[in-house]
């Protein structure tokens, strides 16, 4: 596991972009924890290393502002898990989110990529 | 929607979940079930945190922080029964104190007194080179009032006494003669009818009275219809018009009840050289104390030159009536207040010491939590906690003792002295008193807080895990616990010297050499009704017929009677010429009193000279005189006085006094004043319609109250008896040997509590410091130390303590003693048995406080004490 020879090649994620990446997550339906945890790992090639404990706070978090919804349910291999799944508002922050995301990306992709120019930010 | 908090179980089962699902991955990805159970465990990183910060999540964290610091501190409160009670009596004591005698000192320094706008209120009087309140005649009174720009009124009153007849007879009661506006300068309104109108008194107005809310209730039985109704008052008929609030009282007349115009001057009331009456004004806006007294004083010399007034050198004098009012309460109340504030400060001191004890035996406690990962700031929190626990605890059992302490304070002071100090009434937990409280309360929690907080931030956590109990650490504690034992030493012998130099005042004060036997004298003031007893041959027969009636009685040995009791005051007086000597208008003021001629041997005076009066000295032969030694020194130099002859010109008629005896000097005056120069004169040649019978008992004084005051009443049903007292309580009550009574036993109370929390805090260092040094006498012993030798290294360190206690102490009640000089009478401030007495009595106290530690130290088994290491 790369994950576990080289820890120095991860990189903490910033604050504030755990829950989107957790509500994009959720987009393609209810996932426990483990399951949330595993795809933004896997899904980002293994760069983001997710603290567990940031993780779930993070969902308790979204679940306070009812962003998302949880309920227990029993797992693919039958063990009890509990089920997060997007609600309503949780929709419409993710797309607010990514949206702001994208011109955020944008613009410090601009200034990395064409060093100090007339375009600003 | 309302929906429950997730429940910190749930979060629990949620992670177990997760790891078990993670597992299950890592199984199906090839690792062993051990290896994968072992991996998703360290993958998830640390999970007791992500349970804490869960848990802490939305909380408000200090204040639940808060709770559990106050939960842990009861329990540690609670398994220490012994030191917590002992802690918050200590501190209940200290505040409780300070807080009922602050609560006096705000009565009487601090509330206004119960008048519009008192601090306008200016006793307005003329003033003598001796006497600071000389009263003024009526016309000077008339021609002030007339000229002066500075008061927007002024006033005057007078003390009268009236026979009130009632159904059972006639009582003496205390009236006040008043000028018109008198009640519109203090701004009191009568609750009930109304003020005197104006003209009321004027001569010859109409005879209208006030009463006093107590006179009221008392005699009327608060009968509103009262207004109107008429009283009686030395056999004349007085209209009641008006009834005075419950508030009103006026400190300089005491408890008088019936207020009367002054519409009725007496022939020498209307001399301008008869002072009589007492001055009160309001100033008016933007007046300063200063301008008026200009002013008055203008206006004075001005009359003085203009109806060559001499013989007095008088100055008008205007003071705030609130500083005539407190007078020398004032002193004894800051007095009082600094000892209270010195016992507060030695309970703090030692409640501090006593947390600090218990915080060094708690260093492995803390040192744990410190590594189990407490935050500085949080153990700092918690003895914070424990501190303003402690002291909230302490401030609550001390407003308890300061409201028992305020009432039976309030209790000791004899209701005679009460009237004449209105701010007791305002004794009692108001809001300065509870800000004051409140105060030395915060005071103690900081102390309290402060002190382990202090003790812990100089030590390594680390090093109170390492074997700390027995290391060089302890050292800090040794110091700082010392040094405070010194400070409460030092305390305690400053107020045991302000203790014992008042013991020694009031010792002092009540073995004055009398001149006199005061024992077994029982004492009656009389007051006969003038429209019976007119003339002196009539009043004489009275005085005849009281004092063989009374001496007739079964138990008593002699009677005579006085206008004027002795130990009481230095008036009245009379001005005095030497006849045959050339006289300038010297100011020669004598005491005067009037006494029949059984009265200087029942009171057992010493004749120095010549002969006491006999019946035959009566009006009709010419005036004799007895005079004190005083006297004779002071007129009479080195001449004999029998058969000198002094003259007084009492309300412009000038009389001849014939010297014929010349006795030992009687206190008339206060006790602790000196003797002033006395004359008497027989009461037959005067003539005085009150006044008061003394009577020597052969047995118990008391008993004959009772009997004289039937007599009395048997020779006439009229006559005014008040005030039957025996003359040793008279004298044990009087304002000096109140004043010093009260300082003796406060200051002894205050001195007592602080010796007895010095000796703890002695004990309390010494025990500690053989329990820190059980080793080191153990090898003490074993390489062959006698036990004798380590009574003497125990008791040696309590030696040093109290003698740097005792050395700083000494020095600052040197200071203190002299700061209150003027509270002392007939002793010393540096007084050197008190310091003697004070410095062997605390030496012997903290030896013997020692003493207990150091029998534990010598009785220590060398090998068990290195055993336990």
């Amino acid at each position: 596991m790369p994950s576990q020879n080289n820890p120095g090649d991860r990189i903490a994620l910033l604050q504030g972009t755990l829950d989107l990446l957790i509500l994009k997550t959720l987009l393609f339906g209810p996932r426990h924890g483990q399951g949330i945890a595993r795809s933004i790992q896997l899904q980002s090639e293994e760069v983001f290393f997710v603290d567990h404990g940031s993780l779930y706070l993070a969902l308790q978090r979204l679940e306070d502002k009812k962003w998302v919804s949880a309920k227990w349910g029993v797992s693919e291999n039958n063990r009890k898990a509990r089920f997060y799944s997007l609600t309503a508002k949780g929709h419409q922050q993710l797309i607010e989110k990514t949206s702001e995301w994208q011109r955020l990306t944008r613009a410090i992709g601009l200034i990395l990529d064409e060093g100090p120019s007339s375009e600003g930010v | 929607m309302f929906r429950r908090r997730r429940r910190t179980d749930d979060f629990t089962e949620e992670i177990q979940s997760h790891l078990a699902l993670e597992a299950d991955e890592l199984q199906s990805e090839g690792l062993s079930e051990d290896d994968a159970r072992r991996r998703a465990k360290v993958e998830f990183g640390n999970m007791q945190r992500a349970q804490e910060r869960f848990y802490l999540r939305g909380r408000v964290a200090w204040f639940d922080d808060l709770l559990h610091d106050i939960k842990f501190a009861v329990r540690q409160l609670t398994k220490r029964p012994g030191f917590t009670s002992v802690a918050i009596l200590v501190l209940a004591l200290g505040i409780g104190t300070s807080v009922a005698i602050f609560a006096f000192v705000d009565a009487a320094l601090l509330e206004p007194l119960p008048y519009a706008n008192p601090d306008r209120i200016m006793s307005v009087n003329e003033s003598d080179t001796e006497l600071p309140g000389w009263p003024l005649s009526y016309p000077d009174f008339l021609d002030w009032q007339a000229q002066n720009k500075s008061f927007s009124s002024l006033d005057i009153y007078t003390g009268s006494g009236y026979l009130l007849r009632t159904n059972s007879g006639m009582e003496a009661v205390k009236g006040e003669r008043v000028s018109g506006s008198f009640f519109q300068t203090l701004g009191v309104r009568p609750i009930l009818g109304r003020d005197f109108d104006p003209g009321e008194d004027q001569p010859g107005g109409p005879n209208v009275v006030l009463l006093s809310y107590e006179a009221w209730t008392h005699w009327f039985g608060a009968r509103p219809e009262v207004i109107g109704e008429t009283v009686d008052l030395n056999n004349q008929v007085y209209t009641i018009i008006g009834v005075l609030p419950p508030s009103f009282s006026f400190a300089l007349s005491g408890d008088a009840e019936f207020w009367v115009p002054i519409n009725k001057l007496s022939p020498h009331e209307h001399s301008r050289t008869f002072y009589a009456f007492l001055g009160i004004g309001r100033l008016r806006d933007g007046i300063t104390v200063q301008s008026a007294q200009t002013e008055m004083r203008m206006i004075s010399e001005q009359l003085q030159r203009q109806y060559a007034i001499t013989g007095r050198d008088l100055n008008a004098s205007v003071i705030p009536y609130s500083e005539v009012v407190v007078g020398d309460i004032r002193s004894i109340l800051l007095m009082l207040l600094s000892g209270a504030s010195l016992l507060l400060l030695i309970a703090c001191v030692n409640v501090g010491s006593l947390v600090l004890v218990r915080s060094e035996s708690r260093r492995r406690e803390i040192a744990v939590r410190g590594v189990l990962g407490a935050t500085p700031a949080r153990l700092v929190r918690q003895f914070v906690t424990e501190g303003l626990l402690l002291a909230g605890l302490g401030s609550g059992a001390g407003i308890i003792v300061a409201a028992a302490l305020m009432r039976l304070l309030a209790h000791l002071v004899p209701k005679g002295m009460a009237s004449g100090m209105p701010f007791l009434n305002g004794v009692a937990l108001n809001a300065h008193t509870v800000a004051f409280a409140g105060a030395t309360a915060l005071l103690a929690a900081l102390l309290l807080a402060t002190t382990p907080v202090l003790r812990f931030s100089f030590q390594r956590v680390r090093d109170g895990l390492s074997h700390g109990d027995r290391g060089a650490a302890s050292g800090l504690w040794r110091r700082l616990g010392a040094n405070l034992v010194i400070v409460e030493l030092a305390i305690a012998v400053v107020l045991l010297t302000g203790a014992g130099l008042f013991g020694r005042s009031l010792y002092r004060l009540l073995h004055v050499p009398l001149g006199f036997d005061a024992n077994h004298l029982a004492t009656v003031e009389v007051a006969a009704p003038g429209s019976v007893y007119k003339g002196k041959e009539r009043t004489a027969e009275l005085y005849r017929e009281i004092a063989q009636r009374i001496a007739s009685l079964p138990g008593v040995e002699s009677a005579g009677l006085t206008s004027r009791l002795p130990v009481g005051c230095n008036c009245p007086t009379d001005g005095i010429r030497i006849v045959g000597r050339p006289y300038h208008g010297e100011h020669n003021e004598v005491n005067e009193r009037h006494v029949s001629a059984s009265y200087l041997s029942t009171l057992k005076a010493t004749l120095m000279r010549g002969r006491f009066f006999t019946e035959a000295d009566d009006a009709s032969h010419p005036g004799v005189a007895i005079i004190n030694q005083a006297l004779a020194q002071k007129y009479f130099p080195g001449v004999d006085p029998i058969g000198q002859s002094i003259a007084d010109d009492e309300g412009g008629q000038p009389s001849v006094w014939q010297i014929v005896g010349v006795i030992d000097d009687i206190r008339e005056g206060p006790l602790d004043v000196d003797i002033t120069p006395t004359e008497y004169f027989p009461i037959n040649q005067t003539g005085e319609p009150s006044f008061t019978l003394a009577a020597r008992s052969s047995q118990d004084s008391n008993a004959l109250l009772p009997v004289l005051v039937r007599t009395l009443r048997q020779i006439n049903p009229d006559l005014g008896v008040s005030n039957e007292v025996t003359l040793s309580e008279k004298i044990g009550t009087t304002q000096a040997a109140m004043l010093h009574r009260f300082s003796a036993w406060l200051v002894s109370g205050f001195a007592t509590t602080a010796l007895i929390l010095g000796v703890v805090g002695v004990y309390g260092v010494i025990a500690y410091s053989v329990s820190q040094r059980t080793r080191e006498i153990g090898v003490r012993m074993a390489l062959g130390a006698q036990r004798s030798s380590v009574y003497r290294l125990v008791v040696r360190q309590a030696g040093w303590l109290t003698l740097a206690g005792l050395a700083i102490g000494l020095f600052c009640s040197l200071g203190t003693s002299i700061l209150m000089r003027s509270l002392l009478f007939g002793v010393y401030a540096w007084d050197p048995v008190t310091l003697l007495c004070v410095a062997v009595l605390l030496g012997l106290a903290s030896i013997a406080a020692s003493f207990l530690p150091a029998r534990r130290a010598a009785s220590i088994d060398p090998v068990e004490a290195l055993r336990a290491e």
